[in-house]
């Protein structure tokens, strides 16, 4: 059964920036040479960490959104594991709310991005509430 | 001169009338809640940072477990911290 996942990893500040770009890759064709579909990439950049992490204060966050058998997960967080050139990761399964948050936020930033947003907020016109002329009940004669 | 205690009032003074609590996720429909979004989940810490009891915050108790579940990810994540001084 194919499950949308999402993983975050953190990379030290010690990598210049091919490296940074091969550790990317390396993860990207783990994922890609395993039939994993993958739907969106993020790359932080370099971020401040809100504590330090092997005695680093920064890291290059990226983030990888991809649909893949269950197994693949394990695989996945080996090679994690044994590379020592990231600090941390998470991987979390998606579920339908939090696949529909995504999507929407992409469509946002997607939007901002093209143009500013032109959100003109007409006044909510008012309906004239409709008066039925019904004739009064009069009795007939 | 009348002494406080011979002052009386017609309706009953209302003494720390408490706003009904209620949990903002449930009344703004959102349902997944983000552990990318530190700055939100900074509503759900105190200054220590720790996560604060559904009592304070009003959160049902559906969407405490997922704040708990999100700040725990954001803390992993040294999106925020695990302990914290001053932090608001």
């Amino acid at each position: 059964m194919v499950k949308q996942y999402e993983t975050v990893f953190i990379m030290t500040p010690v990598l210049s920036d091919q490296q940074i770009k091969e550790t990317v890759k390396k993860y990207q064709s783990l994922l890609a040479d395993n039939k994993a579909e993958i739907v969106f990439e993020h790359n932080w950049g370099m971020k401040k960490l809100a504590y330090p992490i092997q005695k680093k204060t920064t890291g290059f966050y990226y983030l990888i959104e991809f649909k893949s058998e269950p197994a693949l997960i394990a695989t996945l967080e080996t090679a994690y594991k044994r590379d020592e050139k990231l600090l941390r990761f998470l991987t979390i399964v998606l579920d339908k709310h939090s696949i529909a948050y995504n999507e929407k936020k992409r469509a946002n930033g997607l939007k901002s991005q093209q143009a500013k947003k032109q959100e003109v907020k007409e006044a909510p016109i008012i309906k004239e509430v409709p008066v039925i002329d019904e004739p009064l009940n009069t009795e007939e004669n | 001169m009348a002494n406080e205690s011979e002052i009386k009032y017609l309706t009953p003074v209302a003494v720390n009338t408490q706003r009904k609590k209620y949990c903002r996720f449930k009344k703004s429909g959102i349902k997944y809640i983000d552990y990318k979004d530190a700055d939100f989940l900074l509503k759900f810490v105190n200054e220590q940072g720790k996560i604060l009891p559904r009592r304070i915050t009003g959160t049902s108790n559906k969407y405490q477990k997922k704040v708990a579940q999100a700040v725990k990810r954001a803390r992993h994540l040294a999106l925020m911290p695990y302990v914290a001084d001053l932090l608001k």
